[in-house]
């Protein structure tokens, strides 16, 4: 990888620029602006010729570890390859230069496909209706809380102010029920992993508007005493939130309207593989059971337009290429996956649930983690040195559950040759936490950046530069 | 192996708890900051602000995780330990030295609800 570390602006020369209009062939007109909004002085930028710009960011862009690059196998984010047809029909013309305050009559091809999208997510989660409006997963989380919420108000019954959350629950979940309003009530999990019916039953009481899960939950393990929970969970007046965040484990198999979840959101980025990470685009549509379809539009807008109408045409393609034989095939190969990595390496990794595994799964740090002389090989030390070999890191340090948890979920798009390559470096990590610990210590050696200072980089941040 | 000190009562969320006439002294143990690696962000309840029992007062930020902090006892914030904006990594030196708040409590007698140094060793050690 070549390592380039120039910032645009140590490339900037007084009076040099990529582009020039004629001399005395324009003339200023700044039209209305009022003078206490102009500028006085040109802005900072800057100055630099077009292939200093293109080689700038070109270089850049190649120092990107990406899924069109290598594996990334980051548990609990789903980052299955992107199919390039999904892409193509996105980028067509007739979609991507639409304006979204285009006549509505100028835009029925837009609004029909959100329609078939919304029946296709309507026949593979088994829900009545869906709104394609919210623009991530934690956003789809925070509308399904709100059409929940209504659910109670409409009843007139005002006391629902508690949700319970499982101690496993992905961080956005307590977060969103508290930018609802809601007071999050966390429910234990037993030693294998699943939530604690035992610690469940008194929590739920006339107080409770809900509860909130993930099934497979963040361990990768299906949650088995589902339907004993939704009984309860009904039967206490409470309803049931599917955060679908790894809906891909299932996909074309499992229906969580049919598990009798009444209220879900999907992560169209993850499961119908849409491009994401660093912050986006997503989408997280919401759907409901026909009881609770006539509130979505009670809660009002929660963004402009229709979502993100790129993301939402990707999964469209995504669904329609595989068609409804092989989109349940997708479930059943990234759990294929999961399980071969998962018992190709437990040798040698902590496994703290061994039962068989969804999509994903996780190990606790190295079998071996004491490494004499007072030092422990830790699952950082294992994330880094994964970077020399090539892979990007699992998700580490989470759920925490575990003290060195390394989360990894392959996703189907691998080829087993891949997997078998990751597997292989991993194992080669952990003959070197006891050949050549250093090498470990002082991981990434092959990267642009070396290892940071994690408190420093965190205490005393560096935003702007300066010549 | 954590450091557990005699004469403090612990919470099952890791809170220590000194005692001085009516006023609690509420730090994290060992193990906390042990579980949680370098602490870069302590977030602390104002002076006179309420806080409850079993109830979340503040956070814990570290380079892993956050993690709420919770309140050992019901009362009054008296003073709140200023040098952990500037140095929240004091956490990690020294966690019993380092407290996080004082609390003038309501009911001294919600102290007996915690565990002892010896019963807290056993909890942690389930933990380890």
């Amino acid at each position: 990888m070549k390592n380039y570390d120039r910032l645009i602006f140590e490339l900037s020369r007084e009076g040099r620029c990529g582009y020039s209009l004629p001399e005395g062939s324009w003339e200023e007109n700044t039209g209305c602006l009022p003078q206490n909004l102009r500028r006085e002085t040109r802005p900072a930028l800057p100055q630099v010729s077009e292939p200093d710009v293109v080689r700038h960011y070109v270089n850049l862009s190649g120092m990107n570890y990406s899924v069109d690059t290598g594996f990334y196998p980051l548990g609990s984010c789903t980052m299955k390859y992107n199919p390039r047809i999904d892409e193509e029909l996105a980028s067509h013309p007739g979609f991507a230069h639409l304006h979204p305050l285009q006549p509505e009559e100028t835009v029925q091809g837009a609004l029909q496909l959100c329609r078939e999208l919304s029946d296709c997510l309507c026949k593979l989660t088994g829900m009545a209706a869906f709104t394609l409006n919210p623009c991530a997963g934690a956003h789809g989380e925070l509308t399904g809380l709100m059409i929940m919420r209504q659910y109670h108000i409409s009843r007139g019954d005002l006391k629902r102010t508690r949700i319970i959350v499982p101690d496993s629950a992905h961080g956005t979940n307590p977060a969103s029920a508290a930018v609802c309003g809601l007071e999050v009530v966390q429910v234990r999990s037993t030693p294998e992993g699943l939530i604690d019916m035992d610690h469940l039953r008194p929590l739920l009481d006339d107080t409770v508007a809900g509860i909130m899960m993930t099934n497979p939950n963040t361990l990768g393990l299906f949650e088995t005493g589902i339907r004993e929970i939704v009984k309860c969970v009904h039967e206490a007046g409470g309803l049931l939130y599917y955060d679908g965040a790894n809906m891909n484990a299932l996909l074309g198999k499992v229906r969580p309207a049919d598990m009798g979840f009444d209220i879900m959101h999907l992560n169209l980025h993850k499961t119908f593989s849409t491009p994401h990470g660093g912050g986006g685009p997503g989408a997280g549509p919401v759907g409901v059971t026909a009881s609770l379809a006539g509130l979505i539009p009670e809660i009002g807008r929660v963004s402009a337009f229709h979502g993100n109408f790129g993301v939402l045409m990707k999964a469209y393609a995504y669904i329609l290429s595989l068609g409804r034989q092989n989109i349940g095939r997708v479930g059943p190969l990234a759990v294929l996956a999961a399980n071969y990595v998962k018992e190709s390496l437990k040798d040698r990794y902590r496994l703290p649930v061994p039962s068989l595994c969804k999509h994903e799964f996780v190990y606790d740090g190295l079998a071996r983690q004491d490494a004499g002389d007072g030092q422990q090989v830790t699952t950082l030390d294992i994330a880094k040195r994964l970077l020399d070999y090539g892979f990007h890191a699992p998700t580490i340090y989470f759920p925490l559950l575990f003290h060195q948890s390394i989360m990894i979920e392959p996703t189907e798009t691998e080829s087993l040759e891949t997997l078998d390559a990751f597997i292989d470096a991993m194992r080669r990590i952990a003959d070197e936490a006891e050949s050549s610990l250093g090498l470990l210590k002082s991981a990434p050696h092959t990267t642009p950046v070396r290892r940071p200072d994690e408190t420093l980089a965190a205490t005393h941040l560096k935003l702007t530069w300066k010549s | 192996m954590s450091r557990i000190i005699e004469g403090l009562s612990y919470s099952e969320s890791h809170e220590w708890v000194k005692v001085d006439g009516d006023i609690a002294t509420i730090g994290i143990s060992d193990f906390a900051q042990k579980s949680m690696g370098s602490i870069v962000y302590v977030d602390m309840p104002e002076e006179d602000d309420r806080i409850e029992q079993n109830e979340e007062f503040g956070a814990v930020e570290s380079v892993k995780a956050a993690s709420d902090l919770y309140s050992p006892v019901s009362g009054v914030v008296t003073e709140r330990n200023a040098a952990l904006e500037d140095e929240p990594g004091l956490l990690n030196k020294d966690p019993y030295t380092n407290w996080i708040i004082r609390v003038r409590m309501d009911n001294p007698a919600e102290i007996e609800a915690l565990m002892d140094a010896a019963a807290y060793s056993e909890f942690v050690a389930g933990q380890e």
